[in-house]
């Protein structure tokens, strides 16, 4: 099971912020988060949101093991 | 120093403790950051962090300025959650032989904050919450330091944490 987080705009699109989901990759898990939210998953895909998988940046696809946590970043600002 | 702080907090005290004791330094330079009212409209900022990531990638952006700079010593507080206007949202303080480097490392190290910083900001005021994304002036600022070069005015220093 990965912990799934969403950040900014995206948590208050999907009316949650964390989630348990099985899947076996991170495209898996995409395309089963846009078939519970199509909204969510056009969002997910969207300009500048970035992805984290256990705090580290990563692009393209990735595989998920038990004790991964995948976060989705949208474009980020300090200060 | 770098931390995340849910509390308010006060740069005068900051400065003092973060230019103790320091003879061989000469220069300290500090910018803060306050939550902005404009006109009014926003009575509350609240910034989302993502604990240990951030502070994380804050250390990156650290690192960057002291090897740029050549810096003795950094110092970053930035809050999250809500903050009111009027109150601080980020202290940097940055130590140097001299003031040139720690007035540039003070200005690169916000540029950086603003537009890489994990954090995402929402204003709410009178007409309702909106999240706000770095604006096209954030990355112009960021362009201004021609990200990966070193400046030749500041050769590379071994990092001190």
């Amino acid at each position: 099971m990965a912990r799934v987080l969403l950040f900014g705009r995206l948590s208050d699109l999907a009316g949650w912020r964390e989630r348990q989901v099985d899947s076996p990759s991170l495209s898996a898990l995409r395309a089963r988060l846009a078939a519970d939210d199509p909204a969510l998953g056009e969002a997910l895909g969207g300009r500048g949101v970035q992805v984290a998988l256990d705090q580290v940046i990563v692009r393209g696809e990735a595989f998920l093991n038990a004790a991964t946590e995948v976060a989705f970043l949208p474009p980020m600002s300090g200060g | 120093m770098i931390r995340l702080t849910y509390e308010t907090f006060d740069p005068g005290v900051l400065l003092s403790e973060f230019s103790r004791g320091r003879s061989e330094v000469g220069a300290v330079a500090t910018f803060t950051g306050l939550a902005r009212a404009e006109a009014g409209s926003t009575t509350i900022l609240e910034l989302e962090a993502y604990p240990g990531f951030t502070e994380a990638e804050i250390g990156k952006i650290a690192d960057k300025a002291r090897r740029r700079f050549g810096l003795d010593d950094l110092m970053i507080l930035h809050r999250a959650g809500q903050i009111p206007a009027g109150e601080p949202v980020v202290f940097v303080a940055t130590a140097a032989r001299h003031r040139r480097a720690a007035f540039e490392a003070c200005d690169f190290l916000m540029d950086y904050l603003k537009s890489q910083a994990p954090f995402w900001k929402k204003e709410h005021g009178r007409d309702g919450a909106r999240w706000i994304e770095p604006h096209e002036r954030d990355h112009a600022d960021l362009a201004r330091w021609d990200a990966e070069r070193p400046d030749p005015k500041y050769p590379d220093k071994e990092i001190s944490t």
